[in-house]
């Protein structure tokens, strides 16, 4: 078949060998290893209390930081891109901060904020409400790593909104609350829900800043990428594999429905 | 409903938009403001719309007789219709047009059937009937404009604003949906006002003509009126066609190609003619044109009908005698 655009052949099969290499091989090694050990065990390992709990911590501390992400990220998205202020674009690069930091030295420096002694630690203390060393303080960590996913993605689509529709519904009629409602929000909810999940899933997978703030207890505040570690540190590969293939299993479900939803919520594929 | 636009200042910074602008609009007229980009229009139709507020001052605006200066666009109960549509492009055709009706105060605001019907109606007017399931993407160009005009219609305003209506059109959509729009307008006899940079649109569509320059009116008048007696040559170079003959240093005259009279050499006087060469002739259609070198070097336009042409029998390179007149200024 003739094409206008050149070297389809030649890109495609790089792809396909890239993805392969880089994507491919290294889960099927997993599921390979995973596959050593019997289903009675596989089972067991992933039905464990303490496995469980940490699957809980994991997907439920992700899910409300993405979900807090989106919010605050909607908001510092709007205000950067529809107003000019001195310094705007400091705040802009500021947005790509948690994206450059050793996700190690990001931990390090909330842990020292929010421990009872930090400086907003000792005030949350106060109000008997501890921050490190609880879930809570998981759900901070993964709020700072997953907020600037949204920005990035809501910002070009909010550009090109552009302020003729909102005039265009203040002439009909519309107050800003309704404006908001029935002509921006939906027009920007797929940006929204792309962000969103890469946000979510950003956190499920994250380990470095949470280790720290955790405090890793088990049963309490241990997320599912520290209790694979911890395993690997024990030599129990077979476990290791089998608690990465059911949590790489769930996530995507996860991000599968999602996706579903974001079509359903897309006005564009109607 | 008439408006009346009183002394109205509007500035950007350091930047003037509009300087001392007053202005009548008839009731049930078909205006438009007429100029180049920069001088203004379309901020004289924001600050009509309340969607931009003159400067402090006297500045004022009045839809018949009653001050609207300080009043938000969304309670002054105007149509605007956007130069890009500005479409709600998550909504279907028939949730776009009706959105002005549901946005309304409960107490005020039309049952869900009521609605539908009226929507219907509008889609009916503007001849898009059965598009209601569409949504704005999948409509040309044309159809999106007639939509966000319908979508203008179904809050009953009570002027029409439109910003360079066919601006984003094409050729043929375009002539086709001018013609449209004023028998339109005709026939529901709503004040519109709208902005447009084409001269051949502003004259063939408007009752009344309003031509801007460097935020200030030049002159309002009739099509006829503007172009027959333009008031300054700024008017004169804007509207049609027109040679400008340097007659001096310091002075020209502004003269209209087929206001030109044409005559062989032979018949030349020179205490009423020019003497003229052919460089260009162009004659596929009804009126031929031709592009003549005066004798002191100055081209000129001339356009004459290709009867006058045939009759003539005039071919590139000839001499002829041009009857310039003595139009001013």
């Amino acid at each position: 078949m003739k094409r206008v655009l050149p070297g389809f052949g030649l890109t495609m099969g790089f792809t396909v060998a890239y993805l392969g290499l880089v994507v491919l091989i290294p889960l099927v090694a997993l599921f390979i290893k995973a596959a050593g050990i019997g289903w009675h065990e596989w089972l067991e390992i992933l039905t464990s209390p303490r496995v469980l709990a940490a699957a809980k911590l994991t997907f439920g501390a992700s899910f409300c930081a993405a979900l807090l992400s989106s919010v605050t990220g909607l908001l510092v998205a709007w205000v950067l891109v529809r107003y000019e202020f001195p310094g705007r674009r400091f705040l802009d690069g500021m947005v790509d901060l948690p994206f450059a930091l050793p996700t190690a030295v990001a931990g390090i420096t909330l842990t020292a904020i929010y421990a009872p002694n930090g400086w907003i630690g000792e005030h949350l203390a106060k109000h008997g409400i501890q921050a490190a060393y609880n879930p809570l303080g998981v759900f901070i960590a993964l709020t700072f790593i997953g907020f600037p996913f949204v920005v990035r993605t809501l910002q070009p689509v909010m550009e090109d909104l552009g302020k003729e529709v909102e005039e265009a519904a203040a002439t009909l009629g519309a107050g800003r609350w309704t404006v908001f409602w029935r002509v921006i929000l939906p027009m920007l909810v797929p940006a929204l829900i792309t962000g969103f999940t890469l946000a979510f899933a950003r956190a499920i997978g994250e380990y470095g800043s949470v280790v720290f703030i955790s405090g890793n207890l088990p049963m309490k505040t241990e997320i599912l990428p520290l209790l694979i570690v911890s395993q690997l540190e024990q030599f129990k590969y077979g476990a290791a594999a089998v608690i990465a293939a059911g949590m790489l299993i769930v996530s995507f479900a996860l991000l599968f429905l999602i996706n579903l939803l974001q079509r359903r919520l897309d006005w564009q594929h109607r | 409903m008439s408006i009346t636009i009183r002394s109205i200042h509007k500035t950007f910074g350091s930047y003037k938009a509009l300087e001392d602008v007053s202005l009548d609009v008839p009731d049930g007229s078909l205006t438009a403001l007429l100029g180049p980009s920069g001088s203004g229009k379309t901020t004289l139709l924001r600050i009509v719309a309340g969607l931009e507020f003159a400067d402090d001052g006297p500045g004022k605006v009045l839809f018949h007789g009653e001050d609207v200066s300080g009043v938000p666009a969304g309670k002054r109960g105007v149509g605007f219709v956007f130069q890009h549509y500005a479409l709600f492009k998550h909504m279907t055709v028939g949730e776009n047009i009706g959105f002005g009706l549901t946005t309304l105060p409960r107490s005020n605001r039309p049952k869900k059937a009521e609605i539908g019907d009226r929507v219907r109606e509008l889609l009916k007017l503007v001849k898009l009937e059965g598009l209601e399931k569409r949504r704005p993407h999948e409509l040309s160009g044309g159809q999106r404009q007639r939509v966000a005009l319908a979508r203008a219609l179904a809050i009953k305003p009570k002027v029409l604003l439109l910003d360079e209506p066919f601006g984003a059109l094409d050729a043929q959509v375009r002539k086709d949906l001018r013609r449209w729009l004023r028998i339109f307008h005709d026939e529901i006899g709503l004040t519109t006002l709208f902005v447009t940079h084409d001269q051949e649109e502003a004259l063939e569509l408007a009752d009344q003509v309003v031509v801007m320059r460097n935020a200030r009116i030049e002159q309002v008048g009739s099509p006829q009126e503007i172009y027959d007696q333009p008031r300054s040559p700024f008017v004169y170079e804007f509207l049609g066609n027109v040679n400008k003959v340097a007659l001096n240093e310091d002075s020209n005259q502004y003269i209209r190609p087929h206001e030109i009279e044409v005559c062989f050499a032979a018949e030349h006087d020179p205490a009423s003619g020019r003497l003229a060469k052919i460089q260009h002739l162009f004659s596929a259609g009804p009126v031929a044109t031709l592009t003549v070198r005066l004798d002191d070097g100055q081209f000129l336009d001339v356009e004459l009908s290709r009867k006058q042409l045939d009759d003539l029998a005039l071919d590139v390179g000839d001499e002829i005698s041009l009857k310039l007149g003595s139009a001013a200024p």
